[in-house]
């Protein structure tokens, strides 16, 4: 078993870039994620990679565009405001079926919004990053360790669908400590990094691959969006992921990801000692969106509730999920303010056993 | 511990400087010395001396904090009168932000650190990643010496896993911090956990743990 070690989140996140495959980085600082540029500008050159700060989001993001199509593995990073910029550049990623990693240590927003933890930018990767019809596979990762893991998943899924990836993660689960460990094994690149279709020279040895997302004709660009879609639903029905803690008697159920979910379940064990039955179900795809686990996390529940570090933006997903079968009360802080157990606590007891 | 009337507390990122520097403070405090505590960090957004405003008050412990620390304006200004805090009297103690981007911050006070009796202690922890080899921990140290204008005076073996620290990890890194402390040429001034990991360790400070996340400080109130 390999040793553990003490990382910052945002540090493990880099190394298990580095560790994944990831050979160039593109990015622009801004708080709380810089860790992750300040540690690749350091790692990167010693494993014959590259780290480049660019002199702004979009041109971080088009550098990535133009890496993923030479077939290299690549990441950026940034917070909330730095995605936004970025979004052009992902739906011509996404329109040029490339694969990518994007990692969003998600602040307080709109706008400049803040430095401190938030995740109110989960319209915006589930439903909106970008224009255009297309989606990205979105984690959500709840501890140090599970960023870790989440990043090699990434790149491969990234890889295999052709599309970007992302890792949602906010200012807590970056900027924490944890003990983390890394596989020793030899970095194993699935199948699908050999890529045929990278334009990376042809040496007049095979015809020429083109990256690009223009079509001239309509129904060229419908049938390739169809074609894109079908991929979609392979996706859904073999990676779609949710972990689910004491549903099974639960009258409340909680959903809740990210590092809000380690603050939910603190809430739901302390609960569960009061004789309170609640259980949680902690969404770990955010997209595709794990509707039927959540169904079946609360299909003995009296009502759910919801937690999120925003104003409630999964709460439609959650009802949806459900079907609209129980009610969805919802509970969170936003601007950079954390929901605190003790608050999640009251909300549960409030809620505890009612119809 | 031994104390000097300036106390810097120096280090990586991780290395457990606020926890050591709230711990010493409290120590201080306990034994009716007055403090003063100097959030010098100028690089971490969050989890900093600022946030324990309300333990220091209660142990008439004075906090001076950069004046936007846990605000929404990210910038390193630092707006102290560090002569006028030394001139204070009792022990002050300095939690200085991580690597030599946090030690670069010290540069503007050395006229002040020259003038009264200051020492430099730099932490180590052998489960942080990029310090685990000795000699990875003495180049951050020389790194730390080059940004700030001063020379370490001591060695803190605060060797901690999180969560997961135990009584083993604490014996294995006895030969961890000789090394250190050997090529350094400085002394172990002290292995600081929490008690129960210390055994019969030379040099031992025991440690409460104060940097904790919220699900942990949860967890302890329920208890």
């Amino acid at each position: 078993m390999a040793e553990k070690t003490l990382m910052k989140g945002n540090e493990a996140l880099a190394e298990a870039a580095i560790r994944a495959g990831c050979k160039c980085f593109f990015g622009y600082p801004i708080t709380p994620q810089t860790e992750i540029s300040a540690y690749l500008s350091k790692r990167m050159p010693k494993v014959g990679g590259v780290f480049l700060q660019a002199e702004s989001e979009v041109a971080a993001i088009n550098m990535v565009y133009g890496c993923a199509g030479s077939g290299i593995r690549c990441m950026t990073s940034s917070s909330s405001p730095g995605i936004s910029l970025k979004t052009e550049g992902i739906s011509y990623i996404a329109g040029s079926d490339l694969p990518c990693v994007i990692i969003n240590v998600q602040r307080g927003g709109p706008g400049l919004g803040g430095i401190q933890p938030s995740q109110a930018d989960y319209w915006q990767v589930t439903h909106a990053l970008g224009h255009g019809d297309f989606h990205a596979i979105v984690f959500a990762p709840a501890s140090v360790q599970e960023m870790v893991d989440t990043v090699t998943k990434a790149f491969d899924l990234a890889d295999e669908y052709r599309m970007p990836a992302v890792i949602l993660a906010d200012g807590l689960l970056g900027q924490m400590m944890e003990p983390v460990t890394f596989e020793d094994t030899e970095i194993k690149m699935s199948d699908a990094s050999n890529k045929p279709w990278a334009a990376c020279g042809h040496g007049n040895k095979r015809k020429h691959n083109i990256i690009n997302s223009l079509y001239l004709k309509p129904d060229q660009l419908e049938d390739n969006v169809r074609a894109r879609f079908e991929r979609y639903e392979e996706i859904k029905a073999k990676h779609t992921e949710a972990i689910s803690d004491y549903c099974e008697d639960a009258d409340t159920v909680v959903v809740a990801y990210g590092s809000t979910a380690r603050l939910a379940k603190s809430a739901v064990e302390a609960a569960r000692k009061e004789g309170i039955k609640v259980g949680i179900v902690r969404p770990v795809t955010l997209w595709p969106y794990p509707a039927k686990e959540i169904a079946e996390a609360c299909k003995n529940a009296k009502n759910v509730l919801c937690v999120e570090m925003s104003m409630g933006q999964m709460v439609d997903d959650v009802k949806i999920a459900i079907n609209c079968s129980k009610p969805v009360e919802f509970y969170g802080r936003t601007g950079g303010i954390i929901p605190k157990p003790a608050e999640i606590l009251a909300k549960i007891r409030e809620m505890g056993g009612k119809n | 511990m031994e104390y000097k009337k300036i106390n810097i507390i120096t280090g990586h990122y991780g290395s457990g400087k606020t926890n050591i520097s709230v711990n010493m403070a409290l120590e201080l405090a306990g034994r009716g010395e007055k403090v003063t505590v100097v959030d010098l960090d100028i690089v971490n957004p969050y989890f900093r001396t600022a946030d324990f405003e309300a333990l220091f008050g209660e142990h008439n412990i004075q906090l001076t904090v950069p004046t936007y620390a846990n605000s929404n304006l990210d910038i390193p200004a630092l707006g102290f009168d560090m002569n006028g805090i030394a001139d204070r009297e009792g022990y002050i103690i300095i939690d200085v932000g991580g690597d030599d981007e946090g030690a670069k911050a010290l540069g503007r006070y050395l006229p002040v650190f020259k003038k009264y009796d200051t020492q430099m202690l730099y932490v180590i922890n052998k489960c942080r990643y990029l310090t685990k080899e000795p000699e990875e921990a003495l180049q951050l140290m020389y790194d730390i010496e080059n940004a700030s204008g001063l020379k370490c005076d001591g060695i803190i073996n605060n060797t901690n896993l999180g969560s997961e620290t135990d009584s083993n990890i604490i014996s294995d890194s006895a030969e961890y911090a000789k090394a250190v402390c050997e090529a350094a040429n400085l002394p172990l001034v002290a292995v600081t956990s929490q008690k129960e990991y210390l055994g019969d360790t030379d040099n031992a400070f025991p440690v409460k743990i104060y940097v904790k996340k919220l699900w942990e400080q949860f967890g302890d109130e329920q208890a």
